[in-house]
This record gives structure tokens, sequence and C-alpha cells, in this order.
């Protein structure tokens, strides 16, 4: 077993609040400096641009692991992490199906999807800051059924962060883990919670990506491996 | 004014706690962060909000509040009102914006 560094929450130039320049090849160009080993791609409510990191950083030897943030219909945002993109593409299909209104690029800035070439391929024209009609406890098992993380992001933050939004973490729900903006901050959740802690960047510029991850201690770095670490099982976990 | 005026004179649509109408409303709080309700709304308010999650029940509960009023027409989860009537917590629904919920309560005295 060996330690891995991932920082799980990136954002790429489809998010509308992201910086342009956050493109596949600036992304993981900005992973290998930080010393990176695995990043996790999760734009708002949408994966258009994961296969072009996964192709770019398959070149340099970075692992992604695709996702989205999902907004729930509680304005809830919930990392979801997949193993396969075909798991991933049918959770954003049903994300899509249940998510309205269309995007204002002057009001919220582009949602720019790129390839491997960092070619401008098209502009995703949903409201993707929108918040969908899935509800969080249907949204956690809808990532589940397809083998999926579920993270609630950012839960020390007010805004969209689990605690903010509902008061507290909704009894039984079945999280994998908690992200923390801060580690520092950690006391702003109830310990009884009793669920592991992960901290990433939520990086919306180039700057931040690695700026805060966690380390895995496993194997070789798949989903399995990783909920295995949260969980603490046969001598693997995490640090933050 | 007691809970059951409120909603006749609003037409509020009771969706859980049918009985528990002849409560007295000291106030009333409007607001979506449920963190916020938690630490500001006051024993007895009215807490009207767009939340149907089940939590709003829990928080409800912890501050007594007298009920609440979900808005824009939506539609409670089951499980929310399921656990409403467990815990005592009317539920009432409406087509108004929390704006207009908001004003013509405080129209009506609840302030």
């Amino acid at each position: 077993m060996r330690e891995f560094r991932a920082d799980l929450h990136i954002h790429t130039c489809l998010s509308p609040c992201a910086d342009l320049e956050m493109s596949p090849r600036n992304i993981v160009s900005a992973a290998k400096r930080k010393g990176l080993d695995v990043i996790g791609i999760c734009d708002h409510n949408s994966a258009e641009n994961v296969p072009a990191v996964e192709k770019t950083a398959r070149r340099e030897g970075i692992r992604v692991i695709g996702g989205m943030e999902v907004t729930s219909k509680e304005e809830v945002h919930v990392l979801a992490l997949f193993e396969t993109d075909e798991a991933l593409f049918s959770l954003q299909e049903i994300v899509y199906d249940n998510l309205q209104g269309t995007n204002d690029e002057k009001l919220y800035g582009e949602q720019v999807i790129v390839n491997e070439e960092e070619e401008v391929v098209g502009f995703n024209q949903k409201l993707l800051i929108g918040a969908t009609d899935i509800t969080i406890d249907r949204l956690v098992d809808l990532v589940h059924e397809r083998g999926g993380l579920a993270i609630a992001s950012h839960v020390d933050r007010e805004g969209f962060g689990i605690i903010g939004q509902l008061g507290f973490i909704p009894e039984g729900l079945p999280l994998d883990a908690l992200e923390l903006a801060d580690p520092s901050r950690r006391d702003r959740v109830p310990q009884d919670a009793g669920f592991p802690f992960i901290t990433s960047s939520d990086a919306h510029t180039v700057q931040h990506i690695g700026n805060r991850f966690t380390s895995f201690l496993m194997k070789n770095i798949n989903i399995e491996e990783m909920r295995k670490c949260l969980h603490g099982e046969g001598g693997r976990g995490v640090k933050i | 004014m007691k809970l059951i005026d409120l909603a006749n004179a609003l037409h509020l649509d009771v969706k859980a706690g049918q009985d528990l109408l002849e409560r007295e409303v000291t106030g009333g709080y409007a607001g979506d962060l449920l963190s916020d309700v938690l630490a500001n709304s006051k024993e007895g308010n009215v807490w009207i909000t767009l939340h149907t999650h089940v939590n709003i029940v829990a928080v409800a509960s912890a501050k007594e509040l007298a009920g609440i009023i979900i808005v824009n027409r939506r539609m409670p989860e089951a499980e929310t009102l399921r656990r409403a009537e467990e815990e005592g917590i009317p539920i009432m629904i409406t087509s108004m914006s929390t704006y207009e919920a908001v004003c013509r309560s405080y129209d009506l005295g609840v302030k």
C-alpha cells in the first residue's frame, strides 16, 4: 500500500463560475506541479469535460476520477464520483432531465465544452448553476446504485453546504464522506455524525488546484479502494 | 392569533396536523437556511419556507414552532408529512411566494 494524494473537487471551464483557463491541459499540469496522484473533476450538474481531462491526464500519468457536483432540490451540493464514464453519464442524464432553465452567459458565465486538444467543441446551454428537482435522499441512492461515492461538499460552508441548508445531516442519510473546505473548521460539524472527512480545493481557478488535498492510503487507485479507505478497512485510511 | 385563523384567512391547504390548529401564533419567521432558522426563530413562530425536506419537522420541533407554511405550491415529501403527524407539527401549503405569505401574515397581525 502507498499514499496517494487526491484533490477530488476541481471545476473546469464548463462550470459557469470557473475561470476559462480551467482547460484540461492547465488542470493536469497544475496537478502534476502540486504533486497530486488523483484529481476529481466535478463541474456543476454536468460531466461533459470529464472525457477530455481523462485523456489529457492519462498521457501525464495522473489518474482522473470522473464526477459531478450535483445540486439537490434542497440546494445542497453533493460530489458524485464514479469508476466508469458509463455510470457517470447515466447519472448526468437523470440530472439533465431534472434541471430546468437556460444559461445566460452574460449573467452567469460561459459553459465551455472542450476536447483533449483544447479545442472548444460547444457550449452547454443548460442552467448548470441551478438546482435539480432531485431530493438529497434520492440523489445519494442514485449515486450508490451506480457504484459511486456520494460526498457532501464543503459542509463547513453555509451556502450550499448540507448543514447550512438543512440544519443538520438528515438521520440515516448514507453519505460516504463529508468534504471540508477548510480542515481547521472540523469543529463546525457535530462529532456524533460519524462520517469520514475529506478536504479538497474546490478549485475554480488554476492557482487553487491542489491547495487542499486528501491522502488515501490504499493499494491502487479506484473507487472501491477509496471507499475502503473512507471506512478504514484492511489498514487503509484517509488523512486530511 | 390562532393558527386556524391564519390558515383560513390565507386559504392555506393543511397537509399535516389538522387537529393542532388551535395553537397560538406568537410571530413569524421566514428562511430557507435551516441552520439560520435553528439559530433565530422563536417558540410559537409560524415558519414560512420553501423547503419540503423532512429536516423541517425536526427544526420546527426543536424550536417549538407553531407550524410551517410551505410556499410556491411545493409539495412536501411523504416522509416529511409522516414525521409531521408523528411530531405534531402542522404543515400547510400555499401557492403564494414567501414575500406574499410574509406580507399577508403581517397584515393579519402576525408580527
